[in-house]
């Protein structure tokens, strides 16, 4: 029965669990089943609410237990800490996952746990909720389980029967920084879970091949999360780890987290007044390169560039960079060429490519077609004498890179670029 | 200038285009009834609307058309936008004026009527995904969840086979208040839709969805504060981002949702 303590044992355990980044509900279609509770939609998924800092609330992010033997310096809930402890029981955390799944409030359930006692203990806990849900409630909701490191293979391969995706954070690109901030953990700890998971989705593969009845294992594959600023790794270390883990068949994101100044104490780690938003966003720029436009991971960060421009994007960074691949000829170039373009997206390349079927294109088409021409006009060309758009164009070979990116960069970027730089500045002992 | 009119309803607009090919002749305008005629026209033709028509119509449509581009024509007619109408109608008749076996223009967004349409189409896309994100059902007492929307264009119909996929086993009802209608679905077959003959005495309110507290299941109201307390924890002080919030959710959705800080 849930009382005014749930409440505030819900407040608690939701503020633990907050900062892990991953809400997406994506990745799964399953349809609804008469006597079954919910469907989950594929796609992008549903964010269901934003809050106020404008993060999306898709599933419901709660920690089972907050208290933790571990002592990860990065961490809001590492042993030392003192803040308020709770618990949730089977029964309580299950009723509200599907009370407020009845309401349309949330797609389903996103749990992670603080480790107590061992790693098997907490995750045997883990599984036993999403058992509950799946079999005794009929839930068919969106269920993203963290594993817990350390587990054993078969919680995992019991968990993965009932998750639609599974989660463990990398938290720190390299292991001689992960080792000074969380001596009890290393790489190790973290890529053996991955390997499993992934053997088993592959391995389900195989059977789901020869039994259409065979059980789905993880469907939705496999997520981690990276803490960005709170260690001296640059945007290349990190984008080197994304990138290599983007090859495993089963990772389908990485998500960054600009590192909050949660413990301020501790002299390991830089006192930032702001997180690196602005480095943050550019990083999931940057990964979206990888995933969508055919980006290799040298040709956005490299030994004279290892971290971001953070003025610019990565995309047009890459375009000042490479003059010579410019302009392009929105008539004849193929879609691989087009998605270089600064200012033209994947949507926007799709409609060009099939528009132009039906005649040539002109700049007043693209505009109208949605293309970001502020920035496009420097890097394409459709071989008109004139143009009706204000100004003349000349292509950012005429103009010289330092000039478009002058033009590019608004006074805003700018000064948020300066602003960020500045908290980096004071990071340095 | 030859200027069609018609009852304002998708047959009507179909049947326009039948007449058009049946009199040989290709309509600058059309009207809905009771518009201003523009200044210079010579010859007007009133439609009458004719199912089979617009049935033949139609059919030649899916002839010639693809699924997405047919479902787009669809959605774009429930955004219930004056403006859709003329370029849906060129849309069609350019369709049926392509020689045989060419491709289907619906790709080409050159096409300022294609791309008129497609850009309605994709508002009203837009619009059901939002109703998918943010309607929110209360609990009454006989178990019932209830949920009030408003929304810009009439898209109760396009989100109605989600919500029975997903909540196949409880009752629900889903009230367009500005339209005056509803879905109301029972926990099994298929929902059926509603009006009620008295729309002032229903038990909630229809500006923002309220059900009466008296009619209220006994442990919504705990809920609802679950809810919120969870959607107040859950933001990250550190990262307040007002801006991005209203964007992702415009002002207008807001009286209609439990996380509402007035309340």
């Amino acid at each position: 029965m849930l009382t005014e303590n749930t409440i505030e044992r819900l407040r608690i355990l939701t503020e633990s669990a907050k900062y892990d980044v991953s809400c997406s509900s994506s990745g799964t279609v399953r349809r609804g089943k008469p006597g079954f509770v919910g469907n989950t939609v594929g796609g992008v998924g549903i964010c269901h609410s934003f809050s106020d800092d404008g993060r999306c609330i898709s599933l419901l992010k709660v920690m089972l237990t907050n208290s933790c033997m571990y002592d990860c310096a990065y961490c809001v809930n590492r042993r030392s800490n003192d803040i308020p402890r709770a618990t949730l029981s089977v029964s309580e955390l299950v009723e509200i996952t599907m009370e407020f799944y009845r309401r349309n409030y949330i797609e389903g359930l996103f749990l992670s746990s603080g480790v107590v006692r061992s790693p098997d203990y907490t995750m045997e806990r883990l599984v036993a909720i999403v058992r509950e849900l799946r079999t005794t409630q009929r839930f068919y909701g969106y269920i993203h389980l963290k594993s817990i490191p350390g587990a054993s293979q078969e919680l995992l391969s019991q968990a993965g029967l009932y998750a639609d995706r599974m989660s463990v954070n990398i938290e720190i690109p390299k292991e001689s920084s992960l080792k000074l901030l969380a001596p009890e953990k290393d790489h190790q700890s973290v890529f053996q879970p991955m390997k499993l998971i992934q053997q088993g989705v592959l391995e389900n593969k195989e059977d789901r091949r020869r039994f259409h009845h065979a059980p789905r294992f993880v469907p939705a594959g496999q997520s981690t999360q990276m803490i960005v600023g709170a260690t001296k790794e640059t945007d290349r270390d990190i984008l080197t780890m994304s990138s290599m883990l983007y090859t495993q068949p089963t990772m389908r994101r990485v998500y960054y987290s600009g590192y909050i100044s949660v413990n301020t104490y501790d002299a390991r780690l830089p006192v930032l007044k702001q997180p690196p938003l602005v480095r943050e966003n550019r990083l999931y720029q940057a990964d979206w390169l990888l995933r969508f436009y055919q980006y290799k991971v040298e040709e956005i960060v490299d030994e004279q560039h290892p971290d971001l421009d953070l003025e610019i994007d990565p995309k047009l960074s890459w375009a000042l960079r490479h003059p010579e691949f410019f302009p392009v000829d929105v008539n004849t170039a193929d879609y691989e060429t087009l998605l270089r373009v600064p200012g033209l997206g994947v949507k926007s390349a799709v409609t060009i490519v099939n528009s132009r079927r039906f005649g040539r294109l002109t700049s007043f088409d693209l505009k109208r077609i949605g293309v970001v021409m502020k920035k496009a006009k420097y890097f394409i060309t459709c071989h008109e004498l004139s143009s009706p758009l204000p100004g003349s164009i000349r292509s950012v070979n005429e103009l010289q890179p330092e000039r478009v990116r002058q033009l590019l960069v608004s006074p805003q970027e700018r000064k948020l670029a300066e602003k960020e730089k500045q908290l980096t500045l004071d990071l340095e002992p | 200038m030859t200027v069609y009119t018609f009852d304002g309803t998708l047959d009507g607009l179909m049947t326009a285009v039948f007449d058009a090919f049946e009199r040989h002749e290709q309509p600058e305008k059309l009207l809905t009834k009771g518009e201003a005629l523009p200044l210079f026209c010579d010859n007007v033709h009133e439609v009458i609307t004719n199912e089979e028509k617009a049935k033949r119509v139609w059919v030649g449509l899916e002839k010639r058309l693809t699924c997405q581009a047919l479902r787009i024509i669809s959605v774009s007619w429930l955004s219930e936008l004056p403006e859709v109408v003329n370029p849906l109608f060129n849309y069609v008749c350019k369709t049926f004026r392509q020689p045989q076996g060419a491709t289907s223009i619906a790709l080409n967004y050159a096409d300022p009527d294609v791309l008129a349409v497609t850009r309605i189409g994709w508002k009203v896309s837009h619009e059901q995904l939002r109703m998918k994100q943010f309607i929110r059902f209360q609990k009454a007492k006989d178990g019932t969840y209830l949920a009030v929307i408003g929304p810009d264009h009439n898209v109760l119909p396009l989100v109605i086979g989600h919500f029975r996929d997903r909540f196949n086993d409880q009752s629900w009802l889903i009230y367009d208040a500005k339209r005056h209608y509803g879905f109301y679905y029972e926990g099994l077959g298929m929902p059926m839709q509603i009006t009620f003959e008295n729309e002032a005495s229903v038990p909630f309110n229809l500006y923002d969805g309220k059900l009466k507290p008296d009619l209220l299941s006994s442990d919504d109201q705990l809920f609802q504060d679950l809810w919120r307390t969870y959607f107040k924890a859950i933001c990250i002080k550190e990262r307040l981002n007002p801006r991005k919030q209203i964007k992702e959710i415009p002002l207008r959705y807001w009286k209609y949702l439990t996380e509402n800080k007035k309340k």
